[in-house]
């Protein structure tokens, strides 16, 4: 098993039709992704990598059965593109975008709650590099090979330190069952604990990674959780120690503004709800090793 | 992004916002004048730096006379402030608001942020203002009143009445204070902001309601669709070499140490900079390059990070995925020509083998790491000795 997708789900591409969408649908579809169509408006009925382009969602989800998108859509229309993913009753949705304005995020996130909780969509992203459940299906823009098949779940706001996780474990004969990028911006579509609960609930998912960095409160609530719920290893980190206070460090969610926001106040908090925390980014491979072997 | 409090006041006016009556000055001449034309007997002269806690570093001074108002000008044109926001360093002056002092009885505070955790706006209010917000509520924490809004519908007017009300205002001076407050809030969405604060809001003696400060922030994401607001933007307060950063695409925040760092991804740079530390070294720079690192993006963060003297050795970690390692090898091989530091260069991901060989047969003194521990201890030995010390032997003699 794996979270969120696997080889059975079908996946359109929202703005299909694009130089970026375009390389890395093709990226997807090679590596096994049920890759079954995708939206431009405007661009309906065409064929594009040999499927279909609808103009809508819900023409897309009619004609294919799609349950899955990903979504690259310019920052200005992001947000209407995953109302209208949302509307149209995708059960998940990753968006890859960085910029999109966070007000745009928070009327969103509204948006979903129109619908009753079993039905929501689950959003991924936005400014994330995606999903990949290794060796069955990837839904984003991941260097794919540095994975290996495994027991073990990622879930982290940086790609690129998810990436380093993913080729530490590999090196260290370690594999992954789903990793996810839940992106760095100040509202994300999804949070460290929505994802905790399902690598809770995933039997094949034996421990999990939970890479943070500094800004909001989302890795605290979920070390929380990870004390009173969860009966799998996490594994934490925090990046940004040497980052100084209000300075926006690259993503838009990455400043120290408030209590507790601090990569120091986090791993702090993280050990204190049991979480066993790496010491450094070097060592994101050897402290799984390290959760593994305590959890027999 | 942030904008001065004259520009502040000038936008939420333009919301229905009551404000003292004002006008900029970059000179004494130019602030004898506007006290001139505001008319009155006293004005307040502030400096307008992009940072709070004006008034206890001597920002703000109050004058009776337009030789006061032309003392106070020359005073603080130029001078440099420190306030708690400012750093050590501080910040100059080089702009000054000068505002017709309204005597007033009661101070008050209004604030609006982009709550992360229950991401809404949040409304925070308290009968207390003048003093910092975290002063009230860790001194007073039953004073501060709140209301979160739903995006949904907005604000409503019950929500700023039972905020007004609960500020102890009488029913002429909650009206007033409603307007104050429902303007502060379609100023916050329909400009993006994510941090309005009147602080203080006041009573004046002859009981109107007025923001006699105003401090916003704006979401640099949004910026794209609010012209009027980019406009505002005041190069003089930020660093230069981050304006020119953004002129590349390229984030870039400014620290102390003698490494610089040029890294693919936020994360990535942040936990590169803390190896850096952790290996005994101190960051430079945080720099991200980010996705399409061409070679025109790579020159430009090579020289931007050199433009800082203290750096005394360059380490580059690129961990690619939409950045192929073969395109950013090749960016780095033409920026490293002729370069007067170590460099250390960590490739991993997307074309990692190409990569690599294209470093390796370069012909130029680039020290090359596998991994990130290795990166950082060959940056931290590198930046000591002008070599890569014991453990660079591999990548090339320097």
């Amino acid at each position: 098993m794996s979270i969120l997708i696997d080889e059975t789900t079908r996946v359109i591409v929202q703005g299909f039709t694009g130089d970026k969408a375009t390389f890395h649908a093709r990226e997807m579809i090679a590596y096994g992704t049920r890759v079954v169509g995708g939206v431009t408006p405007g661009k309906g009925g065409q064929t594009h990598l040999e499927r279909p382009v609808f103009n809508t969602v819900k023409d897309a989800v009619r004609e294919t059965g799609a349950e899955a998108s990903l979504a690259f859509v310019p920052p200005a229309y992001a947000a209407d593109a995953l109302m209208e993913a949302a509307d149209a009753g995708l059960r998940l949705v990753c968006i890859i975008t960085d910029g999109i304005p966070a007000q745009d995020m928070m009327r969103v996130k509204r948006y979903l709650r129109r619908y009753p909780k079993e039905q929501r969509t689950t959003i991924v992203g936005p400014n994330c590099a995606g999903i990949i459940s290794a060796g069955k299906a990837m839904l984003g823009i991941m260097p794919s090979n540095i994975y290996a098949r495994g027991n073990v779940g990622v879930v982290s706001r940086s790609g690129t330190l998810g990436y380093e996780a993913g080729a530490q474990m590999k090196a260290l004969g370690i594999g992954i069952t789903t990793s996810v990028g839940i992106g760095g911006d100040p509202i994300n579509g999804s949070s460290f604990l929505d994802h905790l609960r399902l690598f809770e609930q995933d039997p094949e998912t034996k421990a999990v990674v939970m890479i943070g960095e500094i800004g909001g409160p989302q890795e605290s609530e979920a070390a929380k959780w990870v004390k009173e719920n969860m009966t799998k290893p996490v594994v934490g980190y925090v990046a940004g120690l040497t980052a100084p206070k209000g300075r926006r460090m690259g993503h838009a969610g990455a400043i120290i503004s408030a209590e507790g926001d601090s990569a120091a106040e986090k791993s702090e908090i993280m050990k204190s709800y049991g979480l066993l925390v790496a010491p450094s980014a070097a060592e994101l491979g050897s402290t799984v090793a390290l959760a593994l072997a305590q959890a027999g | 992004m942030d904008i001065h409090e004259y520009q502040a006041k000038e936008l939420l006016s333009g919301f229905g916002v009551a404000v003292p009556p004002g006008g900029v000055a970059y000179s004494p001449e130019q602030a004898v004048y506007v006290a001139t034309e505001l008319g009155g007997w006293h004005w307040a002269i502030k400096a307008q730096i992009h940072a709070g806690g004006r008034g206890k570093a001597g920002g703000v001074k109050l004058c009776r006379t337009y030789q006061e108002v032309a003392a106070a000008a020359k005073a603080l044109l130029g001078a440099t402030l420190r306030t708690h926001q400012t750093g050590p360093e501080g910040k100059v002056v080089h702009r000054l608001y000068v505002e017709k002092a309204e005597p007033f009885a009661r101070a008050m505070y209004l604030g609006f942020v982009l709550d992360r955790k229950i991401e809404r706006i949040r409304v925070i209010a308290s009968a207390e203002g003048g003093v910092e917000i975290e002063e009230i509520a860790a001194s007073r924490p039953e004073s501060i009143l709140q209301q979160q809004v739903d995006p949904a519908v907005g604000l409503q007017a019950f929500q700023a009445r039972e905020l007004a009300f609960g500020m102890g205002l009488n029913i002429k001076q909650v009206s007033q204070a409603v307007t104050v407050i429902m303007g502060c809030y379609r100023a916050f969405r329909d400009l993006d902001a994510t941090m309005v604060e009147i602080n203080p809001m006041v009573v004046t003696k002859d009981d109107r309601v007025l923001a006699l400060d105003a401090k916003m922030s704006f979401d640099d994401n949004a910026m794209f669709r609010r012209p009027k607001v980019t406009e505002m933007r005041d190069a003089a307060e930020e660093d230069p070499r981050e304006t020119q950063a953004a002129e590349f695409g390229l984030n870039y925040v400014g620290l102390t140490g003698d490494i610089g760092c040029i890294i693919n991804g936020a994360g990535l740079a942040m936990a590169t900079m803390d190896m850096i530390k952790h290996s005994g070294g101190e960051p430079a720079n945080f720099l991200d390059v980010g996705g399409g690192a061409s070679p025109e993006r790579v020159a430009a963060a090579f020289n931007l990070v050199l433009s800082d003297r203290n750096v005394k050795a360059i380490l580059v970690n690129i961990f690619a995925g939409i950045n192929r390692c073969d395109w950013v090898a090749q960016g780095v091989v033409q920026a490293a020509k002729g370069l007067r530091v170590p460099l250390v260069v960590r490739l991993a991901g997307t074309n990692v083998d190409e990569g690599r060989r294209i470093i390796a047969e370069c012909g130029l003194p680039i020290i090359s790491a596998d991994t990130l521990a290795e990166a950082a201890h060959k940056a931290v030995a590198a930046s000591r000795t002008g070599s890569a010390g014991d453990g660079g032997a591999d990548g090339g003699a320097r």
